[in-house]
C-alpha cells in the first residue's frame, strides 16, 4: 500500500486548498482556478528552472506557515515559492499586490512596441491579455524606446527582438528540448537581447520550433505563417498524426480557413502553456489536410478574441427564403469575386511566399 | 586613539610577505584554532563575538555559518567575496593589497570551522594587480605549510583559488557571484534555496566579505568575549570605513564602533574635516546604495541624540530619517555639491549595472536615469519628481536581488530629504545650469519635537 502523503493546507485569498508539499503557490492557485491565479509571463510549468523573472506573479504571504506564522517581508514570486503548511497568501485581496503588478505591467510595456495591429501574436498574446487586465490605458514613459533590427534566425523563425520581454522561456526550451542551444542572452540590463551572436541558424535541431509557442509575445514568430492571416479569422481545429519522431506528441492545432491550413501549433491550455511539444516537421512542413487526422474544432474560451465569428451553441435561424419562394433559390445579383480584386478562391493564401500583395491576385480581366 | 584590530600592523614594512607577517604574530590565530579548538568551538567563538557581516547587510556571521547544511558526502565551500564594486567602498582593496596574509589566515580558520577543503576568492576584474599579490601570498603560505595537505599536522586540507571577475557590480551579490564562479552568466539566482543549502556546484556554500573573514583572525586571537567589548551593543568590534568625497584626508580608517559621526568627519585622526572651510551638506555613510542624509540628520538623530558610527545608530529612525552602515563607503558632500547631479550619477551606475533578468530593475533603472537627466539638464517637469518617487517605489522590494533596492534607495532618499533642490532645478532651469543650490537649510538644527 502506498504511503499516504501528507497534504499541505494553503489559504489563497481566503480559499483553502490542499496541495502536495513542494508545490508552488502559483500551482496551488491554479488548483483553485479562477481569478485568484496570478498571471505569469515567464513561468512555464513544462520548463525546469523557468520563472521568477517577470515579477507579474508577485503575491503577499501574510502568514508564513503554521509553525512560523510570521509574514514574509517582501512580496514573493509565487511561481518559485513553495507552499508551507498553513500558509496564507493574499493575491487579488491585497491592494499592495495589485499596485505592484500594475507597476510591473508598466515596466514591461516601456520597451514593448504598441504594434499589435501588425503583430502576428495579436489575439493570442499573453502580454496583451496581461496589460488589458492589469495595466493602465496610458504610459508615462516619454523617452525613446529600445529597438532592434528584425532578424531571421533560421529558415522558419523570425526574431523581432524589439517586442521581447526577456522571459528566458525560449532559452530554457532550447536547453531542454534540443541537443544544443544556439541562442541566448547577450549584454545586460535593458540592452540585453536574445541573439544567436554569430547570426547562426536555429534549424539544426528538430524541436526548435517550440520557441515560437512558448514565446509570450510576438518576438518569435513562424515565418511560414507570418502575415498570412489574423488568428481570429482562422478556425482552430484539433488534429493529430503519427509522427516518426518519438519525442513529438503529434497532437496539434491546425489553424484553418476553409480547407487551407495556415499554421500548425501545439495545443495550448488555458494558461497559454502547450500540452505537449511538437516537432518541426509537424509544425512547418505538414500543411495539407491529408497529412492529418482531424478530430474536430478546438474549444476556445468564449472571451477570447479568437472565438469571434465562431458561434458556439447558437441556434442558426431557419432558412426562410427558399420556403417563401416556393422552393426556388434566390438569384445572386452579384458575386463578390467578380468585382473584388482580392480574396479569390483560385488563390491559395496559405501557399503564397510571404504576405499577400495585390500582384498575387490577377485582375478580373486576366482570369475570366 | 581608537583601538585597532585589523590594521594595527598595516604600517610595518614588508608585512605583505610571509616572513614579516609571521614575525609580527601572524598565523598565531590559525595555529591556535587548528591545534587547540574544534570547528564547532571556532564557530561558537565567532557567534560569541557578535560580529556582523561587513559586506553591507550586517547579518551576524556566526549565525550565517550555523545555517550551513552539512549533508554526508557532499563537499561544502567557502567563498570570499572580494568583488568590491560599490561606488565609495574600497576597504577590501586596502586589506588585500597590504595584508594579504591576514585574509589568508582568516580564510584558513573559517574554512576549518566550516569544514571546507576548497575555498575561492572571487575578486573583481578591475583589481587587476591584486590577484598577483594574493597568489604570491598563497604560494608563500603553501611553502610554509599553512595551506595544502595536512596543515600543521592536523589532517586538515585546504586549497585557496583566486578567481577574477569580469567587471560586473551584480557579481557582488552572492548568488550571482556563485553563478559567475561556475562559469555562467552572472545573474542572481532565485532564493530559496539559499547558498547555505545549495550554492556553488549545488553544494552548501558560505559567501563572506573580505573584511568579515579577515576579522576572524583577531576574534580567535583575543577571543569572542573580548572582541564583543569593542564597539557598542550589537555593533561589536571594529569596522573599516573608506572615506572619500569632500574631506581633507580621504582613505581607509579602522574605527572602533563607539565614535560619533561628527568626530569621524572632523577629528584629525580620521577625515580631518572638510577642505577650504566649507560646510557639510550631505553624506552617504555606507556606500552608494544606502540612503543619503542631509547634514542635520547625519550628525543628530531625529530624537536629538548624537549619531554614532554603529549599525543601530546610523539606522535610527529607519529610512525616514536614518540611513545604513552598509559596506562602509563614507561619501561626504560639501555645500558646493549638487544632489540632483549626484543622484543622476548613481542612477546611471545602477542602470548600467542592472543584469536585466527581472523586469522592474531592467526597465525601471533606465527610466529613472532618463528622468533624472531631464531634471538635471533643465528639462524637467514638476510631475517628474512624483514620477521618480513612484518608479522607485515600484522597483523596491519587487526584484530578485537587492540591486533593485539599491537602485531605488538613493533616489528615494534624495527626493525625501532634498525635494526643494529638485524643485528648484525644475523651476529655475537656466540658473540651475550655472550655479548650485548650495547648502540651503540642510545643516540647520532640527526642529525640537514639541512635547505631546
Amino acid at each position: 500500500m502506498a504511503e499516504e502523503k501528507k497534504l499541505f493546507k494553503v489559504k489563497i485569498d481566503n480559499i483553502t486548498v490542499e496541495v502536495e508539499p513542494g508545490t508552488t503557490i502559483l500551482n496551488a492557485a491554479r488548483n483553485i482556478g479562477g481569478e485568484v491565479v496570478p498571471p505569469a509571463m515567464c513561468y512555464y510549468s513544462k520548463l525546469d528552472g523557468s520563472g521568477g523573472k517577470c515579477r507579474t506573479c508577485l503575491v503577499k504571504v501574510t502568514k508564513g506557515s503554521e509553525a512560523d506564522p510570521r509574514p514574509m517581508p517582501k512580496l514573493v514570486a509565487s511561481c518559485r515559492t513553495t507552499v508551507m503548511d498553513g500558509m496564507e497568501v493574499a493575491n487579488i485581496t491585497s491592494p499592495e499586490v495589485l499596485e505592484a503588478r500594475k507597476g510591473v505591467v508598466e515596466f514591461l510595456l516601456i520597451n514593448h512596441p504598441l504594434d499589435c495591429p501588425v503583430c502576428d501574436q495579436a489575439g493570442e498574446c499573453d502580454l496583451q491579455d496581461l496589460s488589458y487586465e492589469h495595466g493602465v490605458s496610458g504610459t508615462r514613459y516619454e523617452f525613446k524606446r529600445r529597438t532592434f533590427e528584425k532578424e531571421d534566425i533560421g529558415e522558419h523563425i523570425k526574431l523581432h527582438m524589439t517586442r521581447c520581454i526577456l522571459c528566458y522561456r525560449c532559452v530554457f526550451t532550447a536547453d531542454q528540448l534540443t541537443e544544443k542551444r544556439q541562442h541566448g542572452i547577450l549584454k545586460r540590463g535593458d540592452a540585453s537581447e536574445i541573439s544567436t551572436y554569430m547570426r547562426a541558424s536555429l534549424d539544426q535541431t528538430n524541436f526548435i520550433g517550440n520557441v515560437i509557442d512558448v514565446c509570450p509575445v510576438g518576438a518569435l514568430t513562424d515565418r511560414t505563417a507570418r502575415f498570412k492571416n489574423r488568428v481570429w479569422f482562422l478556425k482552430p481545429v484539433d488534429a493529430h498524426r503519427n509522427c516518426e519522431d518519438p519525442k513529438c506528441c503529434g497532437k496539434t492545432v491546425l489553424w484553418m480557413r476553409g480547407d487551407e491550413i495556415f499554421r500548425v501549433t501545439a495545443r495550448k491550455d488555458k494558461y497559454g502553456e502547450v500540452e505537449g511539444f511538437i516537432c518541426d516537421t509537424c509544425r512547418f512542413e505538414k500543411k495539407e489536410v491529408k497529412d492529418w487526422v482531424v478530430e474536430g474544432p478546438r474549444k476556445i474560451a468564449r472571451h477570447s478574441v479568437i472565438s469571434q465569428g465562431h458561434y458556439v451553441g447558437v441556434h442558426k435561424p431557419q432558412e426562410t427564403v427558399a420556403r417563401v419562394m416556393d422552393g426556388r433559390q434566390p438569384k445572386l445579383l452579384m458575386d463578390i469575386h467578380t468585382v473584388s480584386e482580392v480574396n479569390m478562391p483560385q488563390v491559395d493564401l496559405s501557399q503564397l511566399e510571404g504576405p499577400a500583395h495585390s500582384t498575387d491576385f490577377p485582375t478580373n480581366k486576366g482570369v475570366q | 586613539m581608537g583601538r585597532k584590530l585589523l590594521l594595527d600592523k598595516a604600517h610595518i614594512e614588508g608585512i605583505r610577505y610571509f616572513d614579516v607577517y609571521r614575525k609580527n604574530g601572524g598565523y598565531a590565530a590559525a595555529e591556535k584554532a587548528l591545534k587547540s579548538m574544534s570547528p564547532d568551538q571556532v564557530t561558537e567563538e565567532v557567534k560569541k563575538s557578535g560580529m556582523r557581516g561587513r559586506g553591507g547587510a550586517g547579518f551576524p556571521t556566526g549565525m550565517k555559518w550555523s545555517f550551513l547544511a552539512k549533508p554526508e558526502g557532499v563537499p561544502c565551500y567557502l567563498v570570499c567575496n572580494a568583488d568590491e564594486s560599490e561606488p565609495g567602498t574600497f576597504k577590501d582593496r586596502y586589506l588585500m593589497e597590504f595584508l594579504p596574509h591576514l585574509l589568508i589566515e582568516g580564510l584558513l580558520i573559517s574554512s576549518y570551522a566550516l569544514g571546507a577543503n576548497t575555498t575561492y576568492i572571487y575578486i573583481r576584474g578591475e583589481y587587476a594587480w591584486i590577484p598577483d599579490i594574493l597568489e604570491e601570498a598563497i604560494a608563500e603560505a603553501h611553502k610554509n605549510g599553512f595551506l595544502g595537505k595536512n596543515i600543521l599536522g592536523t589532517g586538515f586540507d585546504l586549497e585557496i583559488y583566486v578567481q577574477r571577475g569580469a567587471g560586473a557590480y551584480i557579481c557582488g551579490e552572492e548568488t550571482a557571484l556563485i553563478e559567475s564562479l561556475e562559469g555562467k552568466r552572472g545573474t542572481p539566482r532565485i532564493k530559496p534555496p539559499f547558498p547555505a543549502v545549495k550554492g556553488l556546484y549545488q553544494c552548501p556554500t558560505v559567501v563572506n566579505n573580505v573584511e568579515t573573514l579577515a576579522a576572524i583572525v583577531p576574534i580567535i586571537n583575543i577571543g569572542g568575549d573580548e572582541y564583543v567589548k569593542y564597539g557598542i551593543g550589537k555593533s561589536a568590534g571594529t569596522k573599516l570605513i573608506s572615506a572619500c568625497g569632500n574631506i581633507n584626508k580621504p582613505g581607509v580608517y579602522e574605527i572602533e564602533m563607539n565614535i560619533s559621526v561628527e568626530e569621524f568627519i572632523y577629528s584629525d585622526e580620521y577625515c580631518g574635516g572638510i577642505p577650504n572651510g566649507k560646510r557639510l551638506k550631505a553624506c552617504i555613510p555606507g556606500g552608494s546604495s544606502v540612503p543619503i542624509v542631509p547634514a542635520n540628520l547625519l550628525l543628530t538623530t531625529a530624537k536629538g541624540e548624537k549619531r554614532m558610527m554603529t549599525y543601530e545608530s546610523l539606522n535610527d529612525g529607519g529610512f525616514a530619517t536614518g540611513t545604513m552602515m552598509g559596506s562602509g563607503g563614507f561619501i561626504v558632500l560639501d555645500e558646493d555639491q549638487c544632489v540632483v547631479r549626484h543622484t543622476l550619477s548613481l542612477a546611471r551606475f545602477y542602470h548600467h549595472e542592472s543584469c536585466g533578468q527581472c523586469s522592474p530593475c531592467r526597465e525601471g533603472t533606465g527610466w529613472m536615469e532618463k528622468v533624472l537627466k531631464n531634471i538635471e539638464h533643465g528639462k524637467g517637469k514638476m510631475s517628474d519628481i512624483d514620477l521618480l518617487w513612484d518608479i522607485q517605489r515600484k522597483i523596491e522590494g519587487n526584484t530578485i536581488c537587492p540591486l533593485g533596492d539599491a537602485a531605488a534607495w538613493p533616489v528615494a532618499a534624495a527626493i525625501r530629504h532634498f525635494r526643494d533642490e529638485f524643485e528648484w532645478h525644475v523651476l529655475n532651469p537656466d540658473e540651475a545650469q550655472r550655479r548650485n543650490f548650495g547648502l540651503a537649510h540642510y545643516a540647520d538644527p532640527l526642529p525640537v519635537a514639541a512635547a505631546v
